[in-house]
């Protein structure tokens, strides 16, 4: 038995022989030819054929793999036909009476070493594109047919590394994995890999050795260890924590689509949370109907500077589009506290968790407030938005933010900027104080959002990172804050608006269950939560062992 | 000639994708559309070149466009580059 050790890209579990990747390494040889023409004759029809050949893959790639994957060999074709490269090419063949194979090689070779010459790793990788198209026009030009890599009996096909048209060419159902001494983490044949839910390893280094060829091994692509004439044990333990994963998996991505409704019949909002629009995909691939809390502290904590109202337009702006008529709901500012940004020059305070934050900072400073403003009212033409106001404690606040909202809607108007009608304005409910006034708040507002993190830490009076030996005291089920999370929903119901649960509370899967008989109207939980929340509330009946349920509020 | 910045919001930056669907949007319009980062340039035409300027996310570059359609290519160029989170 022997254990290698590489970098697992992507995951999953397979064993059966090695197979080695072999190449026909044609040698392109230089030959001075007599009718230049003739040569670029052969060059320009080698390149049709290879368009011709990258529109087929695109097309099967599109089927096995998706748009986004196919789009790779359209960005070939239009690669073969660069003006540089094409340039490049012609050039040789005719001033220097060149073979087209030898042209192509060299031209090849001269981008590929202008690519993997660059800084940035994602550009290196690029390298193996160019390669890859030339070496597709060299094959043509030698009239050979493209052959399928990945022979005939299923096989873990190892090499030090494969382009993404080899990859693509190979009969999926032969592969059972890739291992790569080579290869890169960006690399589109990863990438490819991936897609397809083909386990794969790279970076074995040279410890991947061609007398493997034929032997028997075992993969972990999550792990990176490639394992050759593994032991039973070793294949059983694999074998057992894939099958457990795959069906894990499998259940959930069954719920993908599934509408959010309990079992009777009630339909919740189940939305993600997200802090940055890098998650946005995570939130769309999990099926999140939509964005719960949108911390926008982002903009302003990766900034050196106030960012400005076209900044922050555009950042909403685009969150909004790609989440179409999904709801998002994005909350202002809520720095402060632990969340520190210099340029604000907030004082220093002996207590900043009761100190100068959140919407205390809003409605000090007005024209922070007012530019935030501006940006989301613009930004909500272009999608489902509502806006959320953090750490409110009395009317009054509630009622001073909407009348600045006011006056921002008449200044677009003035200057005829378009924005949606109704935006749904709501407020966090995260202080004692909230919860008390909740039934005067929720007359002022559409929807409640309870931020379990700051409501637990203020109604127990226990900083969740203080000093070691708190955790005791900070009991995160503790009655007082469950009871404060009821009270809210039934005020928000008495006065007829909706009310849900965007702290970490809400991804707790032990307590979901009790937050249904309490009423909740939507649950905004991490993205990798979202699956597992959906599979237990459509296995809820919230009318059922209500009573029981709510006991532990006792 | 119309000029205009913009700063590249993909993680990824201007690579053969994005680049790819870039030079297709260009194509559309008959004015030549230049990308240029610091002192290197290359115009939407020329693919590699393009990807060859390594523009990376938070890149501020400027976008030349010049010809006859310039003055609706260069604000339709704006757009579709904001549109599709460039």
């Amino acid at each position: 038995m022997i254990a290698l050790q590489g970098t697992g890209v992507s995951a999953g579990v397979a064993s059966g022989p090695i197979r080695f990747y072999s190449r026909k390494q044609a040698v392109v040889k230089r030959v001075k030819v007599a009718d230049a023409e003739k040569e670029l004759a052969r060059y320009r029809e080698a390149t049709d054929a290879a368009i011709a050949q990258l529109g087929e893959l695109a097309e099967k790639t599109r089927r096995e793999a998706g748009e986004d994957a196919a789009l790779l060999f359209e960005t070939h074709q239009m690669m073969l036909e660069d003006l540089d490269y094409v340039a490049a090419i012609t050039e040789l063949i005719g001033t220097e009476k060149v073979n087209a194979d030898y042209a192509v090689h060299e031209t090849g070779r001269q981008f590929a070493e202008m690519f993997s010459s660059m800084e940035d790793e994602y550009m290196r990788a690029r390298s193996a594109d160019v390669v890859d198209i030339s070496t597709r026009l060299e094959r043509i030009l030698r009239g050979e047919k493209t052959d399928d890599a990945a022979g005939s009996a299923p096989a873990i096909i190892a090499a030090d590394d494969l382009s993404p048209s080899e990859t693509v060419q190979m009969d999926k159902s032969k592969i059972l994995g890739f291992v790569l001494s080579a290869g890169h983490r960006n690399a589109h044949t990863v990438i490819l890999a991936r897609t397809l839910g083909i386990p794969a390893i790279i970076q074995l280094g040279s410890e991947l050795r061609r007398e493997y060829d034929g032997r028997t091994a075992i993969l972990d692509g999550q792990t990176g260890q490639l394992v050759v004439d593994p032991d039973e044990a070793t294949k059983t333990y694999l074998f057992d924590k894939q099958a457990a994963e795959r069906e894990a998996r499998r259940k959930l991505e069954e719920l993908k689509g599934q509408p959010d409704v309990t079992l009777d019949g009630k339909e919740i909002r189940l939305y993600a949370n997200i802090s940055s629009p890098a998650i946005l995909d995570a939130v769309l691939s999990n099926d999140a109907r939509g964005i719960g809390l949108f911390r926008s502290e982002f903009l302003y904590l990766e900034n050196s500077d106030y960012p400005t109202e076209d900044e922050q337009f555009a950042a909403y702006k685009a969150v909004l589009q790609r989440m179409g008529t999904r709801q998002v709901v994005i909350r202002t500012l809520d720095i402060g506290a632990d969340k520190k940004v210099p340029y604000f020059n907030l004082p220093e305070e002996e207590n900043p968790a009761l100190g100068m934050r959140a919407i205390r900072i809003c409605l000090s400073r007005p024209e922070v407030f007012r530019t935030q403003l501006r940006a989301l009212y613009r930004a909500s033409a272009y999608g489902n938005l509502a806006i959320m106001f953090p750490m409110i404690a009395s009317v009054w606040e509630i009622q001073e933010i909407k009348r600045i909202c006011t006056a921002v809607k008449k200044e677009l108007e003035r200057e005829k900027i378009p924005y949606a009608e109704n935006i749904p304005l709501g407020i966090m409910i995260e202080t004692p104080a909230s919860v008390i006034m909740s039934d005067k708040l929720a007359r002022e507002v559409d929807f409640f959002s309870i931020g379990t993190n700051d409501l637990t830490q203020y109604t127990l009076a226990v900083d969740r990172q203080g000093a070691a030996g708190l955790e005791r005291f900070c009991d995160t089920h503790h009655p007082a804050v469950l009871r404060l999370i009821r009270r809210t929903i039934e005020s928000a119901h008495a006065a007829g608006i909706w009310a849900g649960i965007c702290g970490e509370l809400a991804s707790d899967t032990s307590l979901t269950a009790l937050f249904l008989a309490m009423g909740a109207d939507e649950l905004s939980v991490s993205a990798r939560s979202v699956l597992p929340i959906r599979s237990i509330l459509r296995a809820t009946n919230t009318s059922q062992n209500r009573e029981q349920l709510l006991a532990a509020l006792d | 000639m119309k000029e205009f910045q913009y700063t590249i919001l993909d993680p990824v930056g201007m690579h053969a994708r994005p680049a790819g669907k870039l030079a297709k949007e260009a194509a559309n319009y008959q004015s030549v559309v230049t990308i240029v980062k610091g002192a290197k340039q290359a115009d939407t035409r020329r693919l590699m070149a393009l990807m060859g300027l390594g523009v990376k996310q938070g890149d501020t570059v400027a976008v030349r466009v010049e010809g006859p359609d310039e003055d609706t290519a260069a604000p339709a160029i704006e757009a579709y580059l904001r549109d599709n989170n460039f």
